[in-house]
């Protein structure tokens, strides 16, 4: 038995679905019933009934690709602020790539408090911190562009089905848009206006994620703003 | 009880003119404030009280942090100039008591075991108090987590009854609660239907409490109503105005 | 063992057997452990009680002054009650004022009283709005094997009822103390129940290891007249209906044996 409607706007508690169904994410099962953990757009798929949250908090997956600032420097590495309950670990092994004496070498030169990081989660369970990784290609220090803030639940509709709202973004604003799925997005565009733009799409997007037709109105959002300024 | 106000007259109007088991008027609003994760504010009658949530964050000291699940930890406080002749700022003796009952009535609604080793801080102000801030004070904090995006198993809803010239009364003011025979504060979590948060202090006979509690378990599924309300409100308000965008 | 922290192995036990309705120390659900009453054992107090729970262990003593009422009960004397968790009753106990803990009992314990009337505070007024009795009572716990509420409810019960108030004439606008005493005036005689939800069951007096496990506890004030003048629900899990009226109903019935002890019969 299903008590709602396909992206009805539930709160946490109110009772779903009852009977042979699975709960899926910000939702949960007690007994035969399935209720909401989260206020967010319910949904059917099969026999799972899931919940797309409009708020969330970010919890570290490895494999996530996450944009961090560091916020403190020990013997081990640097600590990371990852916009989540948990500090993140970037070991000196996983940053540097050519051997690094400890007693010599400072690691202010490499990265310092206050830096803004591309980064990839390495490994995070229950018992211990996240631990991340720059060593692979693309990821670093960032240096240029702004950063945009928002709820980590609107990362997938900011990327859109198969990247269809962040390719509209990235090619109609020209500016490179790099996701966090810690909520933190970092725009490096050809003019500040081009990135103030990308910022403008970004946050309305988070704004109406819950609302249908997006896509298209953030599209015609964009042409309406180039215009103005042409 | 000094007995010179009448509370209750012979029509059953109390002093603000309700029915017995009349809720006062009540605006509920939800994140309100940009620095914490989730935010509420209720005006209750004349009660003012906004509520944040903070976290889950890390815990310092590391030490109090447990391996398995995240610690609440609730401060229910009121503001100097809530109230008729000034309160001293540091915290007294009911607020400890009271900030200890609030926590213990939000802590069966959080899924604390998702967030091992962090701490999820809860704070409660009452700028303006007349009446019910426990009970008004539990309720914004549940919105405000539900706000901060902290999964829940339910929200928890609360609401006080009382007793004036021995009749049962709903949603207590200051007065009621002061010059009246009982004053029971209940916080409920109405889709589970368990009741978190249950005190009581007057006189009331058996027979009394049953009918004390049925009339606090409905006021608090009306105060659930106005929660769900609030919390859907800005994201119902954003879809309203693009459907009539998209109709023009 | 230093820790009281229950192993898995024990708490499954505590389960298991509440379940099948009994207790691992043979107690029935709704059975209090031993209760032992001593009054008078402080002298310097004006009253003083020593109850035995089971092993928790707790002395409630009164202390007398003259003092101003307060301004809303110009005609009554005052009491407070103030709860100390001293150290040496558990290795969880730390040095220190009042813990969250501590001032709760002391303001369940005070509810109980307060609202059934227990002391006659009218008979406590000596000049009106000017003079009056003020009450200290103290309780301070010595030994913890759970149910500190409930021992320290009887405790402070027990130490009034065996106070005896230093007589105070009263001479124009002065008071003068005499070389007698009387008897604290009392009206009531509040009990306090506590009940420990374990596996959905509510089960009386719970002793240590059964807090531990306790998913929340209800505390159940009962006065002469069958009148409930103080409820607590505490610790962070939950409770039905069902479960707070059963608790009521058992409530009303305990109150009246342990109120046999405490205060004897009253006729």
């Amino acid at each position: 038995m299903i008590y709602f409607e396909n992206r009805q706007i539930v709160t946490p508690g109110e009772l779903l679905a009852e009977g042979d169904y699975s709960a899926g994410s910000n939702t949960y099962k007690s007994g035969n019933r399935i209720y909401a953990s989260r206020l967010g757009l319910v949904e059917q798929q099969g026999k799972t009934v899931h919940v797309i949250a409009l708020n969330s908090v970010y919890i570290p997956s490895p494999g996530d690709q996450v944009i961090g600032r560091i916020e403190d420097i020990n013997v081990n590495g640097w600590v990371v602020d990852i916009n989540s309950p948990y500090k993140a670990l970037l070991r000196v092994v996983d940053a540097i790539n050519k051997p690094f004496r400890q007693q010599k070498d400072d690691l202010t030169i490499f990265l310092d408090v206050g830096d803004l990081i591309l980064a990839k989660v390495l490994a995070f369970d229950r018992t211990m911190d996240p631990l991340l990784t720059i060593r692979e290609p693309g990821l670093g220090k960032i240096t240029q562009g702004q950063i945009v803030k928002v709820s980590p639940a609107k990362i997938p509709r900011i990327i859109g089905r198969r990247a269809s709202m962040i390719n509209l973004l990235k090619r109609e604003t020209e500016c490179k848009i790099t996701v966090g799925q810690n909520g933190i997005i970092l725009i490096s565009g050809p003019t500040p206006e081009h990135e103030k733009l990308a910022i403008l799409a970004i946050e309305k997007i988070a704004q109406e994620a819950h609302t249908s037709g997006l896509t298209d109105r953030i599209a015609e959002m964009i042409r309406r703003e180039k215009m103005v300024k042409a | 009880m000094s007995g010179k106000v009448k509370l209750i007259d012979e029509n059953g109007l109390r002093v603000d003119g309700r029915r017995p088991n009349e809720l006062r008027s009540i605006k509920m609003e939800v994140g309100v404030l940009s620095n914490a994760d989730g935010s509420a504010y209720i005006e209750q009658g004349k009660s003012k009280i906004l509520a944040a949530v903070y976290g889950p964050r890390e815990l310092h000291p590391r030490h109090l942090a447990l391996p398995d699940r995240a610690i609440l930890r609730c401060r229910y406080h009121m503001a100097t100039f809530s109230v008729e002749e000034r309160k001293p700022p540091a915290p007294t003796r009911r607020e400890i008591e009271l900030s200890k009952v609030i926590r213990e009535a939000l802590e069966p609604a959080v899924f604390l075991e998702k967030f091992p080793r962090t701490a999820i801080d809860i704070f409660i102000e009452v700028l303006q108090a007349d009446g019910g801030t426990r009970c008004i004070g539990t309720t914004a904090a549940a919105l405000a987590l539900a706000d901060a995006g902290i999964p829940m198993r339910d929200l928890v809803a609360a609401c006080a009854v009382g007793k004036v010239g021995g009749v049962l009364i709903l949603d207590l003011n200051d007065i009621e609660d002061k010059e009246g025979e009982a004053d029971m504060p209940v916080a409920y979590m109405p889709n589970l239907g368990q009741i978190s948060l249950l005190q009581m202090n007057g006189s009331l006979t058996i027979e009394e409490f049953k009918q004390a509690l049925n009339m606090a378990l409905e006021g608090c599924k009306q105060i659930h109503k106005l929660q769900k309300e609030a919390l859907k409100a800005k994201y119902v308000a954003i879809r309203e105005e693009v459907e009539t965008c998209l109709q023009s | 063992m230093s820790s009281i922290i229950a192993s898995r192995i024990r708490q499954r036990q505590i389960y298991q057997m509440i379940a099948s309705g009994k207790r691992l120390d043979g107690r029935g659900l709704t059975d209090y452990r031993p209760i032992k009453i001593e009054v008078g054992v402080i002298e310097r107090a004006e009253g003083s009680a020593r109850v035995l729970l089971g092993k928790t262990e707790v002395i409630a003593g009164v202390k007398i002054e003259i003092g101003e009422p307060f301004l809303d009960r110009p005609n009554e004397g005052s009491f407070t009650i103030n709860a100390e968790f001293v150290p040496l009753a558990s290795p969880e106990f730390e040095p220190g004022p009042p813990d969250e803990n501590a001032i709760e009992l002391a303001r369940v314990v005070d509810r109980g009283i307060r609202e059934s009337r227990a002391i006659d505070l009218e008979k406590l007024c000596l000049i009106p709005r000017k003079k009056v009795y003020v009450l200290f009572i103290d309780i301070y716990a010595l030994n913890h094997d759970g149910n500190l509420i409930d021992a320290s409810a009887f405790a402070a019960l027990a130490a009034l009822m065996n106070t005896r108030v230093p007589v105070y004439v009263v001479d124009s606008d002065e008071i003068k103390r005499t070389s007698d005493y009387a008897p604290l005036p009392m009206r009531n005689y509040p009990i306090a129940v506590t009940f420990a939800n374990i596996g959905d069951k509510m089960v009386v007096d719970p002793w240590l290891e059964e807090e531990e496990v306790m998913s929340a506890r209800l505390t159940v004030t009962v006065d002469k007249d069958d009148r409930i003048c103080s409820l607590q629900k505490g610790g962070g899990g939950v409770l039905t209906p069902q479960q707070i009226l059963e608790a009521i109903e058992i409530a009303k019935e305990k109150t009246k044996e342990v109120r046999r002890l405490v205060v004897g019969d009253l006729g």
